[in-house]
């Protein structure tokens, strides 16, 4: 029990990867599909700062002169993160500009009925 | 059998993962020696850069060719999204409806205040928690808010692609002056200023002002892409 309780953000991160991998990989609609990439992009993002965490570590802002370097955590995976999370934003608009494209041309989002889309 | 594979395949990929987290565990101090990136940017960021967030000093100074990337990107993807919703069939069906009367005013009062709120966060990008991409996606959540509220709201697009572009020039001439004046690409080279308050920390303010209207420009341009009915 204390395992799960020490690693939950590991799980939490680990989890949403798999859940959105799984849509991906085995749900029919394209609409469903991209909502599971999202799940995959946000999952990697908690997974990056999860990462960046030390124990008792403060946000690595020097907004008080007390504030020490010994006690913040990692700030690397958080700039990664941060330009990452906008760029997922981009993405799934440029994705689901895709959809709307297929949904005009071919009028179904069901990727089993387009048949360039069937694997 | 479809969803077999998937399950299979998933558990390999859940595996993989767990054997390459067991080797770091949750909330080790893994940036305690000197030699570390995480510790050299605790402990030298706010000398070398003058910026109290050192979140913001990694994004904007020691990483910023990454973050030019990044803009790119982002850059990248709006085109694309332009491209590809360009033209579209006109749409059958009836005009949406206006929205009601307090929507409405709830949106007019509250649209000054989001983009206020988002010019705050971009310029205090180097003191608090926030900066240019946050800021960015705060100015055009407010363009959004106007656009589900104000049925027939359109924005002009040529200001915004023009705001767009001037933001993107900013942050490479921004770059290209450190590199006359100092011999580096991106360099701080103008003064620091005092620690902690909002005119310090050399061109970082400058380059997340950049960065904050060039991010809102480009998603409400997105946005506007996206919901604007066809002509």
């Amino acid at each position: 029990m204390s395992f799960l309780f020490e690693n939950s953000y590991y799980i939490a991160a680990v989890g949403l990867i798999l859940i959105g991998l799984y849509i991906m990989a085995a749900k029919k609609n394209l609409i469903k599909v991209i909502i599971g990439l999202s799940f995959f992009e946000t999952g990697i993002n908690v997974l990056l700062i999860a990462a960046g965490y030390i124990r008792g570590g403060s946000a690595p802002i020097f907004s008080h002169p007390d504030m020490q370097a010994g006690k913040m955590v990692d700030p690397t995976p958080q700039a990664l993160v941060l330009t990452a999370i906008v760029i997922g934003v981009a993405v799934l608009a440029l994705a689901l500009s895709l959809a709307v494209r297929l949904y005009e041309h071919h009028g179904t989002l069901n990727l089993r009925k387009i048949r360039e889309l069937k694997w | 059998m479809r969803s077999l594979i998937a399950v299979i395949l998933l558990a390999v990929i859940g595996l993989g993962l767990a054997l390459c987290l067991s080797d770091m565990p949750f909330g080790a101090n893994h940036i305690a020696t000197a030699e570390k990136a995480g510790r050299h940017y605790l402990e030298k960021a706010p000398q070398e850069t003058g910026s109290a967030n050192v979140v913001t000093a990694v994004v904007v100074t020691y990483r910023g060719f990454d973050t030019l990337g990044e803009v790119t990107v982002l850059f990248i993807a709006a085109i694309g999204l332009g491209m590809v919703l360009y033209r579209r069939k006109k749409q059958e069906g009836k005009p949406p409806q206006p929205a009601s009367f307090v929507l409405q005013t709830g949106c007019c009062f509250l649209f000054p205040l989001i983009l206020i709120l988002g010019v705050y966060i971009f310029l205090h990008g180097h003191l608090t928690p926030g900066g240019g991409f946050q800021g960015g996606v705060i100015v055009a959540s407010g363009f959004l808010l106007a656009y589900i509220g104000c049925a027939d709201m359109k924005i002009r697009h040529r200001w915004f692609e023009a705001t767009e572009s001037l933001a993107g020039s900013a942050f490479v001439i921004a770059g290209m002056a450190g590199l006359a004046a100092g011999g580096s690409f991106l360099m701080n080279f103008m003064p620091k200023g005092n620690f902690n308050t909002l005119f310090s920390a050399g061109i970082i303010p400058i380059i997340y002002i950049a960065i904050g209207l060039k991010v809102g420009a480009e998603l409400t341009g997105l946005i506007a892409n996206l919901l604007e009915r066809a002509e």
